[in-house]
């Protein structure tokens, strides 16, 4: 019988939840990496028992933990992210120019096709590659020269969030990158474009529909569909059929179309995810109820999803990477809170039962659906 | 023999306890013992000192004999209770409220 493994980051370490394909009852593991930041884990698709772990701290800075063993153990790996040459400066806060520094990872995803191929998004924004199973890590420094000069940082930092691989093209990927914007490669990272025609931010740049800036909170693609991309925008619902060509918004009945992370079902290429927050100064669920919203059309019609999630007093945010789909025949859809909850629902949606109560404030979530 | 203390987070990742014991040839600075942990803990590369610039971490500290040697240069040799042993050369997480 298949089952689930949740992979939880948080603010003080890392949790595994897992459960068999009923997906009514979990083992919860952890805390991993007790007392320390953990940005996010992710396991190979091609070897499901190696997981990537982002380990990062104000103190210490980053350590990359791997795991051969499905998170039972882990070992650290390489941790040196050098920018290619002299990577020059980005816009600082003040309209001077600032260096680029390497803070922290922000998201791993390994390859398809390789279980020794991971990429790492990186703040200050960059994508790096590894192809020896993360013990050493190379800057696809051509990523930087789509206009790198301009961007500067959101209230979040300056992060390169979501990586998209392409399944039907290993030469396509996408990225995200808060307050600079999503771009694609054709070539397999060598150069980059950005793929932001239609986004319009008024509110957030001085020229609303400008190549670079747009704050790009996540992205979202079936692997059958690979031309089709969701976007969750700092404000705005977004959708393009043409691998980024060009956007339109699919905001529609939405009661607020602020929010972080975007998903789409398993199996239903045109049924998506979001999570309305109320505001970019309010990080919060529309008068205190938490509800997810669920569009089986490819947007502008969603219907909220409230059945077992808290309708009064709830305060709470859901990062971008906080939400993910298992593919069991009826989807599985999970999300974190700065709560410390992991919602789950084993049918789409339509009900909602938290697999814990308690953790740290959640960063991130992933989930593997094991044979 | 020098001895370090490391604060329980690095414990944890180089797998070793409180202290831990270096051997040293020639000069005993701060660079010279973070080369040698870092030689001996490779692990430990990038956690106390920034692998491209090779600065302290800001929220880490220097602390030997009842002194801060933290805003020190790196070159500076440190005092003889630290190089005979005596003392131990500690590096500490800096407090941070909230």
């Amino acid at each position: 019988m298949s089952s689930v493994r949740v992979l939880v980051g948080t603010r003080k370490g890392a949790f595994i939840l897992t459960s068999d394909g009923k997906r009514n009852k979990w083992d919860v593991s952890g805390p991993h990496f007790a007392g320390l930041e953990i940005y996010h884990l992710k396991g190979s698709p091609v070897n499901p028992d190696r997981i990537y772990a982002s380990q990062t701290s104000a103190w210490f800075g980053q350590i990359v933990q791997r795991s051969d063993d499905g998170g039972q153990t882990w070992e650290p790996v390489g941790n040196q992210f050098a920018y290619h040459g002299d990577p020059g400066t980005h816009q600082w806060y003040d309209g001077t120019q600032h260096p680029w520094e390497f803070k922290r990872i922000w998201h791993f995803e390994p390859s398809l096709t390789d279980a020794e191929t991971v990429y790492a998004g990186a703040e200050d924004a960059a994508l790096f590659r590894s192809n020896d199973g993360g013990q050493t890590w190379d800057e696809l420094p051509g990523l930087r020269d789509v206009k790198g000069s301009l961007w500067q940082p959101g209230a979040g930092g300056m992060c390169l969030h979501t990586i998209i691989q392409d399944p039907s093209n290993e030469q396509r990927i996408f990225v995200a990158i808060s307050a600079a914007g999503a771009f694609r490669t054709d070539d397999g990272g060598q150069t980059w474009r950005p793929i932001t025609r239609g986004l319009l931010s008024p509110y957030e740049l001085p020229d609303p529909d400008a190549d670079v800036g747009h704050c790009v909170h996540n992205l979202a693609m079936h692997p059958s569909r690979p031309d089709v991309l969701y976007m969750q925008k700092h404000w705005d619902v977004m959708r393009t059929d043409n691998a980024g060509e060009l956007w339109h918004e699919i905001s529609g009945n939405l009661p607020s179309d602020f929010g972080f992370p975007i998903e789409v079902h398993a199996h239903e290429p045109e049924t998506v995810y979001v999570v309305p927050i109320k505001s970019d100064s309010e990080h919060y669920p529309p008068d205190g109820k938490l509800r997810v919203y669920r569009s089986r059309t490819g947007g502008d019609e969603w219907e909220a999803l409230a059945r077992g999630l808290p309708q009064s007093n709830c305060y709470v945010n859901i990062l971008r990477d906080a939400m993910a789909v298992d593919t069991l025949d009826e989807c599985g859809v999970y999300f974190g809170t700065t709560g410390g909850q992991v919602y789950a629902s084993a049918n789409a949606g339509d009900t909602w039962e938290p697999i814990v109560r308690d953790l740290p404030a959640v960063v991130s979530v992933e989930v593997q659906t094991l044979p | 023999m020098i001895r370090v203390v490391l604060p329980v987070h690095l414990q944890t990742l180089a797998k070793v306890k409180r202290e831990v014991q270096l051997d040293i040839e020639g000069p005993v600075t701060q660079r010279t013992i973070l080369d040698a942990l870092e030689a001996t803990y490779p692990t430990l590369r990038g956690t106390i000192r920034d692998q491209a610039t090779q600065q302290r971490r800001p929220l880490l500290r220097f602390f030997a004999c009842e002194e801060d040697l933290s805003h020190e240069s790196p070159e500076i040799p440190l005092p003889d209770e630290v190089v005979s042993g005596k003392e131990p050369f500690i590096i500490v997480g800096a407090m941070a409220g909230g």
